[in-house]
C-alpha cells in the first residue's frame, strides 16, 4: 500500500542554508493493508521528517514514496492532493496546535464536510460523526458544541482520529500520538489504533516509546540518525535486539517492575561489537542492511557519516 | 530522610470561571520528608500541575479558598503573591509544564540566564562559577550560553532549565512532566540528574509530577496519586507499586502496557468512564462513579488516613 524507496530528505539550514543536514538517508519500508508498522527512535532521528513526506508536506530529496502506485512527489494541485487526502490522513503529538481555541473543538468535522461532503445532509452529518466518535469512544453529548481548553488532551487526541475516519481513509500516519497522555487513555488509542487496524487500516505509528511501540506493531523500524539501525517484525525485534542503539533505547524504557540498573545488568556485558562487521571494527555505517533471520535486518554501528564501527559504549 | 520539610493541610484552591468555580484541588493534606523525592502521578485534570503552581504562584484566576503550606516550619503565605516573592526561586522552584518550548527564542541562553537572576535580585556574576560547574555536571559546556534555544535540542534546554531552577539550591523543587516530551534515554537521563542534584544538595526535596507511574518509580521514595483533585494514596514507591490500597491506584497500574505485551496477546483495558466534571464535583468519594467497590457507604467522603505505616489512602475499602 505505502512503499518508500531509499528515501533521502536533506534540509538546508544556518544563515542563508548554506549548512545541508541530512535528516533521513536511504529509508526503505513498506506499510501493508491491515498492518503497523512502528517508526521507533531518539527525538531528532527523522521520524516527522518521514511521516511529513509521506504526507506530502515536506519535498523528498532523493527516492521514492508511492501509496497505492501513485506517486507521492508527482502529486499537483488540489485536485490531487484532495483525492490522496481521503486516502491519507495524519494525526500529531501535540492535539492542541490543531485546534482553533476561539471555535468549538467540532469545527473540524465542519471544515471536513465542507471540503469532502459538501452534498451531504444536516442529519446524516451529524449521524456520521456520532458514528465516527462512538468509534474513538467519545460520548457525542460530551464533546460536541464544547471549546478545546474544555476538552482533555486524551479527548481532543480521539476527535482528531474521528475526523481522520470520516474519510474512510486507508493509511493513517499517526505521529506521537499518545506520549503526552496518561496511561489509561493511551491504552484506550492503542485499542483504537488495533481496532482500525483489523478494519484495514494500514498505520504508520510513530514513536519514542519503545513499550508501547510493541503493543500494537506487526513491524518494527528503528532510526537512528536518518538511517535505519535495525528493522524487522516487530516481536523478534523486540525480543533480539541487535543493534546497540536498540538495545540502549530498550533498556532505558521506564519499566514498573525492573529498575533501570537491572535492565543495564541485563545488556550483555560484550555484545561482540558491531552486528555487522564483528569487533574488527572495519565499517564506515554506510554499509547495507544485513537480513539476519527471515525479515529481521540489521545494520552497521558506524555513525553513518564515514566513521569506524568500533564499539561504542553510546552506541 | 529525616524530619518533615513541607506540610501541606486542607489546600483547597479554586479556578475562577464565567460558568462558576472549578474544585482543581479540594482539602488536600500531605507531608514530605526532608530530602524526600515525591512523585506525583494521575490522570490529566486530576490537579498536579494546579497543586505545583498553588505551592509557588496562583495565576490571576485561582482562589486560595483555604489551607496552608508550611515549608521547613515556617507557613509560606501562599494566597499573597507579592509576600511569595522572596520565597520564589530561593526557597520553592517550579519548572512548569512546557517550559522547555517556552524559552524566549530571541534571547540566547546566557542572556535569558542573567535577567532571570537579576529579576530575582541575584548578581549574575556571583553565581557564574557555579553555573557552568553545573552546567558541566549535566553534560553542557560553557558554550549552550551563547546559543538560542532553537538550537539546542529539547533534552539540552530541558538540561538548561533544571540547572537555572536549581542554581540557588532551593529546599523544594517542583519538577512538573519534564520528561514528557523526550525520547526515552534522553528521558532516563535528565530523571537521574534530577536525583543527583538532590544527593549533592542542589536541592532539598522535590515533587516530580508525570503521569508515568513506571517513570516515577524508577526516581522517586514515595508516590502520591491524585484523582479528581484530591490525593487518594500516598505512600513509599515500593508499598504504592507492590501493594497499591486504591482501586484507583490499582486500575492505573494494570493498564500499563509492559514491554513485550502485544495486543494481540492480551487486550490491556483502559479504566471504563472518566473523572467527574470538577464544576460540581460529586458528593461522597470522586471515584464512585467508575469503582467496581464501591457500595453504600460511598457516598460519604473517605478520609486521607493511614492505614499502614508511612501508608494513607482515601478509600473505605482500603482500611
Ligand atoms: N485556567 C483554568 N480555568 C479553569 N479550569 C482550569 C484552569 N486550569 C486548569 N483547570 C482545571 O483544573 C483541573 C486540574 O487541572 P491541572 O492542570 O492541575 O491538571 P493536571 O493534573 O496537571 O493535568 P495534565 O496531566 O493534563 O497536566 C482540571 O479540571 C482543569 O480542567
Ligand atoms: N523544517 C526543518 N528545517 C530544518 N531542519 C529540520 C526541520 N525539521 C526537522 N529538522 C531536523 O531534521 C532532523 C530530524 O527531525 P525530525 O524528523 O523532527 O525528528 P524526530 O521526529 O525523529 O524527532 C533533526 O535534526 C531536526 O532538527
Ligand atoms: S471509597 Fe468506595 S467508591 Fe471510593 S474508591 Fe473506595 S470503594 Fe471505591
Ligand atoms: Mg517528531
Ligand atoms: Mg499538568
Amino acid at each position: 500500500m505505502l512503499r518508500l524507496d531509499r528515501v533521502s530528505k536533506v534540509y538546508r539550514v544556518g544563515s542563508f542554508g548554506r549548512e545541508r543536514l541530512h535528516a533521513v538517508r536511504d529509508v526503505g519500508f513498506e506499510v501493508r493493508s491491515g498492518q503497523v508498522v512502528a517508526l521507533i527512535g531518539e527525538s531528532g532521528s527523522g521520524k516527522s521528517t518521514i511521516g511529513k513526506m509521506v504526507l506530502g508536506l515536506t519535498s523528498i530529496t532523493g527516492g521514492a514514496i508511492t501509496f497505492e502506485g501513485t506517486d507521492v512527489a508527482g502529486l499537483r494541485g488540489h485536485r490531487a492532493h484532495k483525492e490522496y487526502y481521503r486516502r491519507v490522513q495524519g494525526v500529531f503529538q501535540d492535539p492542541f496546535s490543531s485546534f482553533n481555541p476561539v471555535f468549538p473543538a467540532d469545527r473540524v468535522f465542519a471544515l471536513i464536510r465542507a471540503e469532502y461532503f459538501p452534498e451531504v445532509g444536516e442529519a446524516e452529518w451529524r449521524r456520521r460523526i456520532e458514528e465516527s466518535l462512538r468509534v474513538v469512544r467519545l460520548d457525542p453529548a460530551q464533546v460536541l458544541g464544547k471549546y478545546p481548553h474544555q476538552l482533555s488532551g486524551g479527548q481532543l487526541q480521539r476527535i482528531l482520529i474521528a475526523r481522520a475516519l470520516l474519510l474512510d481513509i486507508r493509511l493513517l500516519v499517526a505521529d506521537e500520538v499518545i506520549s503526552m497522555l496518561d496511561a489509561s487513555t493511551r491504552i484506550d488509542v492503542l485499542n483504537l489504533l488495533a481496532d482500525l487496524k483489523a478494519r484495514g487500516m494500514g498505520i504508520l505509528f510513530v514513536t519514542h516509546d519503545l513499550s508501547l511501540g510493541n503493543y500494537v506493531s506487526d513491524t518494527a523500524v528503528i532510526l537512528r540518525r536518518g538511517a535505519i539501525a535495525e528493522s524487522g517484525p516487530a516481536d523478534r525485534v523486540f525480543t533480539n535486539p541487535l543493534h546497540p542503539y536498540t538495545r540502549r533505547l530498550l533498556s532505558s524504557v521506564p519499566r514498573l517492575h525492573r529498575t533501570w540498573a537491572q535492565a543495564d545488568a541485563e545488556l550483555p556485558a560484550d555484545d561482540g561489537g558491531c552486528p555487522v562487521h564483528g569487533r574488527a571494527g572495519a565499517g564506515d555505517g554506510s554499509a547495507t542492511l544485513v537480513e539476519v533471520e527471515a525479515g529481521h535486518f540489521v545494520g552497521c554501528a558506524g555513525d553513518g557519516e564515514g566513521g569506524p564501527c568500533r564499539p561504542d559504549p553510546r552506541a | 530522610m529525616s524530619g518533615v520539610s513541607l506540610e501541606v493541610s486542607d489546600l483547597t484552591v479554586h479556578y475562577r470561571t464565567l460558568r462558576g468555580d472549578v474544585h482543581a484541588l479540594e482539602g488536600v493534606g500531605f507531608t514530605m520528608a526532608d530530602g524526600e523525592i515525591m512523585g506525583l502521578v494521575g490522570e490529566s485534570g486530576s490537579g498536579k500541575s494546579t497543586l505545583g503552581k498553588s505551592l509557588i504562584r496562583m495565576d490571576s484566576r485561582m482562589r486560595h479558598v483555604r489551607g496552608t503550606v508550611r515549608l521547613d516550619g515556617e507557613e509560606l503565605p501562599i494566597g499573597d503573591q507579592a509576600a511569595m516573592t522572596p520565597f520564589r526561586y530561593h526557597r520553592v522552584s517550579l519548572i512548569p509544564q512546557y517550559s522547555m518550548s517556552a524559552l524566549n527564542p530571541t534571547r540566547r541562553i546566557g542572556r535569558m540566564i542573567d535577567e532571570l537572576l537579576e529579576s530575582r535580585g541575584v548578581r549574575p556574576a556571583s553565581v557564574r562559577a557555579e553555573l557552568l560547574r553545573r552546567l558541566d555536571l549535566v553534560g553542557l559546556s560553557g558554550q549552550v550560553l551563547r546559543r538560542y534555544p532553537i538550537e539546542l535540542s529539547g533534552g539540552m534546554k530541558q538540561r538548561v532549565v533544571m540547572v537555572l531552577s536549581t542554581l540557588l539550591d532551593p529546599s523544594l523543587l517542583i519538577a512538573d512532566e519534564v520528561t514528557s516530551a523526550l525520547d526515552v534515554s534522553t528521558q532516563r537521563a535528565v530523571a537521574q540528574t534530577l536525583v543527583e542534584f538532590r544527593d549533592r544538595g542542589y536541592l532539598a526535596g522535590m515533587i516530580f509530577v508525570s503521569h508515568d507511574i513506571s517513570l516515577v518509580n524508577q526516581i522517586a521514595d514515595t508516590i502520591m496519586v491524585m484523582y479528581a483533585g484530591k490525593p487518594v494514596e500516598k505512600g513509599t514507591a515500593e508499598a504504592v507499586v507492590n501493594g497499591p490500597r486504591h482501586p484507583y491506584t490499582r486500575m492505573l497500574i494494570s493498564s500499563l502496557p509492559e514491554v513485550g505485551v502485544t495486543h494481540a496477546e492480551r487486550r490491556l483495558e483502559g479504566i471504563p468512564g472518566s473523572p467527574p466534571g470538577l464544576l460540581d464535583p460529586p458528593r461522597g468519594c470522586r471515584f464512585r462513579e467508575r469503582c467496581p467497590l464501591a457500595f453504600d457507604k460511598c457516598d460519604q467522603e473517605p478520609p486521607f488516613v493511614e492505614v499502614d505505616r508511612g501508608h494513607w489512602a482515601a478509600c473505605w475499602k482500603a482500611g
